[in-house]
């Protein structure tokens, strides 16, 4: 009876201990200085180390790879501020945990760079406002004070990509893996066929998911049963490209980029692609924080940089051997449109129901374009 | 369509084919691997990191069966010499293989290796059907088809496959004649998680020729429920690896063709799968047990 007693209080006392260590863990990281001389400084000002946490690993080919390239510019554009950076962060609680012990270190600036980090990103920003905490691809509606979210029209380099695939391929096939239907990956696509349709109005794109941003055994098998369909250029909206691009080249097949620039896996199915070039944006962004100058700028908001206003970081990758010369003429003239006002979307555009989502002679806006969830004609594939 | 999904089904499916018939030699002789997605997962960053060293897969193939045989020792050591829970013991090696090789593999993430490569059979390549479904694949699927066989002629046809049995039916009767059970037990198991390395391995130097964290998703897993419902039976565990083979290539091959099935729907089918299979087979699965194994079921423990 008595041992039984002792092993029962034993438990209960341990429990008890283990409970308020998980409370103690848990409750907001207290936040140095509270709230009240908040308002004497801008969040940011004068900062002397910047956060930024990636979610995949920094040589993947792809995403994070070109968020890495980005902190090395950072770091060198900014010799007085410390950057501290973080991969393999995953897109849960753990994101909010990894800055706020970037916080505690002195960051008074943090860049979370995945779609799926925004809402750990918002709760650290409630949590201090004092730091700027700006979020890469999301959108805030309202933005706080100290926040704001920043990307790039990332299809117009891709439409621009699609031309190059339409111009090559030979069976009229071409090839899309991408992870999830969100709309920046719709808009992907779809814009990538209406390129391709500029060149050859037939061509079918395959649209295939893989429901996750990488995972590779899952892409090997996307890819085959692409290639065994007749598909002769390959694209993707993927974390990590690596896999992807192998197969493709094994098989003979071309190979348009995105995220980095890869040709170096591709020497001669290499057409073209999209990269990403973060470094100068990365320098805008901070700068102006540190010049206290965050609050009310067109950093607190929702920040979306095209290729007309000159500063779009997402741009086009240099052209592989087999581009021929009239390809590159044709592309030169469609990315000058681009900057000078035009968008891939401009009217008609029709879905693949037949309904016409974009009358003719109108142009979406980039709320509208962020808010996709259709394929166009010419897209083999359902979004759901 | 048919042969694109039965050709990506005998791809897809060794890997888990080579985990499951890991996992009967194990559970045959009394010990239960919850931790054999571990070894798949340290096995393939092992044949990764190994062929990307010595640039001849080969003996990456090698030293992916050494890490899954090496981390299933740790778990011999755990639940047969000290008698400890053989699921926790296996479902924490697991966890701790995830991490480990999260952590080791980033090195290897943008490493180019000199992989598998498709290898066709001269004449029965050719055959309409037969040759893309069978005869079109990497080497270590054309080991597969010969490895199921040789595990089943070795447990049921050999000296060494009776005590290895006896340990998992009636270990007093081993004892009684002056053998070891924790010897065999030990054998097996390590075996056993060679066997898983070895799969876990053609994922990542014969299948997608790359190495990400957490690349075997889930296949492991997959790979015990085999051995259940394929009742302890290396050759109905083939089978059913290739079923499973079929489950996850049928997304593809649907999506490529245009199928407008919801892409989150088709994951969920190889599990589904298992779950309809279990159902069917009921209590004939339980019955199918080596008797020190239901020991194991109602204790969780050998003891």
């Amino acid at each position: 009876m008595r041992i039984i007693r002792r092993t029962r209080l034993a438990l209960a006392a341990a429990l008890a201990a283990a409970a308020v260590a998980a409370l103690a863990a848990c409750s907001p990281a207290a936040s140095s200085g509270g709230g009240s001389d908040a308002s004497a400084e801008a969040p940011g000002a004068g900062a002397t180390k910047i956060g930024f946490i990636a979610v995949g690993p920094k040589d993947d080919f792809g995403y994070n790879q070109a968020v890495y390239q980005g902190v090395e510019a950072l770091r060198e554009a900014l010799p007085g501020v410390e950057v501290i950076d973080a991969y393999n962060i995953p897109e849960d609680d753990s994101a909010a945990t990894t800055m706020e012990s970037m916080i505690a270190q002195g960051a008074t600036i943090i860049f979370a760079t995945s779609y799926g980090h925004l809402d750990a990103a918002k709760k650290v920003a409630e949590a201090h406002p004092d730091v700027v905490v700006v979020h890469q691809g999301g959108l805030l509606d309202p933005a706080p004070a100290n926040m704001g979210t920043y990307f790039g029209s990332v299809f117009e380099p891709v439409y621009l990509a699609g031309i190059a695939a339409g111009a090559a391929t030979e069976t009229g096939k071409l090839g899309y893996v991408y992870a999830i239907p969100i709309p920046q990956t719709l808009a992907n696509i779809n814009a990538y066929t209406l390129g391709a349709q500029t060149v050859r109005p037939d061509v079918e794109v395959i649209a295939v998911s893989t429901t996750s941003w990488c995972t590779p055994g899952t892409q090997a098998d996307r890819v085959a049963s692409l290639l065994a369909k007749g598909v002769d250029v390959m694209t993707q909206h993927q974390d990590c490209t690596k896999t992807i691009i192998e197969a493709t080249e094994a098989a003979g097949a071309y190979t348009v980029g995105y995220h980095a620039d890869a040709s170096e896996l591709a020497p001669e199915g290499w057409l073209t692609g999209s990269e990403w070039n973060w470094g100068p944006l990365y320098t805008q962004i901070a700068q102006t924080a540190i010049d206290g100058d965050f609050v009310g700028s067109e950093f607190n908001g929702n920040y979306r940089a095209d290729m007309a206003s000159g500063a779009n970081p997402f741009v086009a990758s240099e052209f592989g051997p087999s581009v021929s010369e009239e390809t590159k003429a044709l592309i030169a003239a469609a990315a000058a449109e681009l900057e000078a006002g035009g968008s891939p979307f401009e009217g008609p555009v029709t879905a693949q129901d037949g309904t016409v989502k974009v009358a003719e002679g109108e142009t979406p806006s980039i709320e509208t374009i962020e808010q996709m969830d259709y394929f166009v004609k010419g897209v083999t594939g359902t979004t759901s | 369509m048919i042969v694109e999904i039965l050709s990506g089904a005998v791809r897809g499916g060794t890997s888990i084919l080579y985990a499951g018939l890991g996992e009967s030699v194990s559970e045959r002789s009394g010990v239960i691997n919850l931790g054999t997605e571990g070894a798949m997962l340290v096995g393939a960053l092992g044949g990764y990191a190994v062929t990307a060293q010595t640039g001849n897969p080969w003996i990456g193939v090698l030293g992916g069966a050494a890490a899954g045989a090496l981390l299933s020792l740790v778990h011999a050591v755990l639940v047969v010499s000290r008698g400890a829970n053989q699921f926790a013991s296996g479902l924490t090696l697991f966890f701790l293989a995830l991490g480990l090789t999260s952590l080791f593999g980033t090195g290897y993430v943008s490493r180019q290796i000199n992989a598998f490569t498709p290898v066709k059979v001269p004449v029965l390549g050719d055959l309409p059907v037969v040759g893309p479904v069978l005869f079109q694949h990497d080497p270590l699927v054309y080991v597969a088809f010969v490895a199921a066989p040789l595990v089943w002629w070795v447990l049921f046809r050999t000296r060494a496959g009776l005590l290895l049995r006896t340990a998992g039916e009636r270990s007093d009767a081993l004892v009684v004649h002056g053998y070891s059970v924790t010897r065999v037990r030990y054998v097996a198991t390590v075996v056993g998680g060679a066997l898983a390395g070895v799969g876990g391995a053609h994922l990542s130097i014969a299948y997608a020729n790359s190495w990400f964290e957490g690349m075997v998703a889930g296949r492991g897993f997959i790979a015990v429920a085999l051995v259940i419902f394929g009742m302890w039976n290396p050759i109905t565990i083939a089978g059913g690896a290739y079923l499973f083979g079929a489950a996850l290539s049928l997304a593809s091959v649907l999506q490529a063709g245009g199928v407008a099935v919801n892409q989150f729907a088709l994951d969920v089918v190889p599990f589904v799968l298992t779950l309809v299979v279990l159902a069917v087979l009921g209590k004939r699965t339980l019955l199918a047990a080596p008797d020190e194994l239901l020991k194991v079921l109602d204790n969780s423990t050998s003891r």
